[in-house]
């Protein structure tokens, strides 16, 4: 079973949610932080990483003493990774998708592959013995999508997999989202919270994928968003309100599950989710 | 003409809050919002479209049923799984690479650009803005956020201003790259938890480590964690970052935003902190 955390709109408490549902589920549970640009999962779940691993993309190099600059390959490459200069080829790895394009036109048998790092993804074990795996991209790195896929890898059909999304509604959102169960949507109940939520919304729609809502913050802010989610039919799963217990928590890096009452809400979220799931079937 | 760009790491950390403020309270701007998957700066700023136009991005492959042979070779090719047992590609996996299109055996396969989005120049009550959507699922963020700076640059040369305030994206990849390169000073938006310091630390690579470019950084919500927000401020002093201003936890935040208003025209008291961590921007953008 594989349940991703989204938002839409950053900051809305993905993390905490994702973390702590997570961590009800215990051993049973995996956590995949697919937020590779920023992940913050590991300071709730506090993992002890028993394994590492650079994560490459191919990209191409260009053997210049077969080659006999035709331009083909420059022609071809939709993302002007490759630039033909007299007699010399410019490959930028920065712009490269990875198609293996240009080695497939080229006529000379110029150009191989080789790999360019977009950061790293460990794995290890966290707390309440959740299974615990993240991808930490390279800084300076554009494409976040390789690694988060990178990152699925490890989504394992034994365990209950939580899996914390990126912010947004574009490529690494979607690329994360893909082949979920159920998708939660953690929002606040604000105009930024509703934008962002419609997109978010839109996404899962897009994927066909079938979704619930948790609104955090619930006591600042308006009622536009519980409208919103009635009108479409949207079940919320929890409301989370603002307090200073809950802001303290998050600020010393600790797990809302700590506190008895949240515990029983997480437990009661896993099994609201369960019960949809059963309820698509 | 100097350019700032607003940007946090992480997400919900107040960058439309204090870009909005900003636009209320800085003279002669043009503003921007390159946060083009999920932006908000328009919610406050309640924009009137002057122009409006598509973005289009890359292209997308299509398979022409009637005259596909089903021979596998777009699959045996495509990296990106993207076509189907069926033959039919799927336009959200599509990269737009063009290896099926080209190796197509009897050229079945079509290759129309994509409207990924749309952009717009608008008015506001505070000057005016360039802004843009980009659809739901689509790629390419990153170029519409190139777009949307450089529209922003146009506008202000034809209209003599000299500044332009961006209200950027969250994370540290591929829209924030596009949002930051070649601008003269970015302003990191943090809060005091963990998770803000962190994001801190690795946009704050980026920005300077990798970019070279001037880094300001603000505290927001600073009140709610003391410890955190001196760990913030040891972590700025240590790296020459300047701290331009800590701005208290207040419900009237929130307040402002339901009622879509930016904070300096809601709230006196917090007002008065966005107000001198303005004044503090402003003098580093003319120092530079």
């Amino acid at each position: 079973m594989v349940i991703c955390i989204a938002s839409g709109k950053g900051g809305t408490g993905k993390t905490t949610v994702a973390t702590n549902l997570a961590a009800v589920i215990g051993e049973k549970a995996q956590y995949l932080d697919c937020d590779v640009e920023e992940p913050n999962g590991h300071i709730f779940l506090r993992p002890k990483f028993e394994y590492s691993e650079k994560v490459y993309v191919p990209v191409p190099q260009v053997n210049l003493e077969k080659c006999d600059f035709c331009k083909k390959c420059a022609e071809f490459c939709q993302f002007n990774a490759l630039a033909v200069l007299g007699k010399n080829v410019l490959v930028f790895p920065e712009l490269c998708h990875s198609c293996g394009g240009c080695m497939l036109v080229c006529p000379n048998e110029a150009i191989s592959e080789t790999g360019r790092e977009v950061g790293i993804c460990e794995k290890g074990k966290g707390l309440l013995d959740v299974e615990f795996v993240h991808g930490h991209l390279r800084i300076g790195e554009a494409q976040a999508v390789p690694l988060i896929e990178r990152v699925k890898k490890e989504i394992s059909k034994e365990r209950i997999s939580i899996v914390d999304a990126p912010p947004g509604t574009s490529c690494p959102v979607i690329a994360t989202l893909k082949g979920a169960d159920f998708v939660v949507l953690v929002t606040e109940p604000t105009p930024f919270g509703l934008h962002d939520l419609k997109l978010a919304v839109g996404v899962a729609r897009i994927l066909n994928l079938p979704i619930g809502v948790v609104v955090n913050r619930a006591n600042l802010g308006d009622k536009k968003v519980y409208e919103y989610c009635e009108k479409e039919n949207i079940p919320i799963l929890l409301n989370i309100p603002f307090d200073r217990e809950i802001a303290e928590c998050y600020a010393q890096g600790k797990l809302l599950i700590g506190h008895e009452k949240w515990r029983l809400a997480f437990e009661q979220l896993f099994d609201t989710i369960k019960k949809h799931l059963e309820g698509e079937r | 003409m100097k350019e700032l760009v607003i940007i946090s790491g992480k997400g919900g950390t107040g960058k439309t809050t204090i870009t909005a403020s900003f636009a209320a309270l800085a003279q002669n701007k043009v503003l921007a919002d390159t946060d083009v998957d999920a932006p908000d700066l328009h919610l406050i700023l309640s924009p009137q479209i002057k122009h409006e136009e598509d973005f289009k991005g890359g292209h997308y492959a299509v398979i022409r049923k009637e005259d596909c042979i089903q021979c596998g070779k777009c699959r045996e090719l495509c990296r990106f799984e993207a076509i189907s047992e069926e033959f039919t590609i799927n336009p959200v996996d599509c990269e737009g690479c063009g290896v099926c299109v080209h190796f197509c055996p009897v050229e079945a396969i079509d290759f129309p650009q994509r409207v990924c989005g749309k952009w717009f120049i608008s008015e506001t009550r505070f000057g005016p803005m360039v802004h843009a959507q980009l659809d739901i699922a689509q790629e390419n963020s990153g170029l519409l956020a190139t777009l949307v700076r450089q529209q922003a640059k146009n506008l202000a040369e034809d209209k003599g201003l000299d500044l332009i305030i961006v209200d950027g994206p969250p994370g540290i990849g591929c829209p924030v790259i596009a949002s930051i390169t070649g601008a003269n000073c970015i302003l990191i938006v943090s809060e005091p938890t963990p998770s803000g310091l962190h994001d801190l630390e690795r946009v704050w690579q980026l920005a300077k480590g990798h970019f070279g470019i001037p880094c300001l950084a603000c505290v927001n919500k600073y009140d709610l964690n003391e410890m955190m927000t001196d760990k913030i401020e040891e972590f700025c002093q240590k790296n020459d970052i300047k701290l331009v201003g800590k701005i208290p936890f207040s419900p009237k935040i929130t307040e402002a935003v339901v009622n879509g208003k930016s904070i300096v025209e809601y709230d006196a008291e917090v007002a008065s902190v966005v107000v001198s961590m303005w004044k503090e921007v402003y003098n580093y953008l003319k120092s530079l």
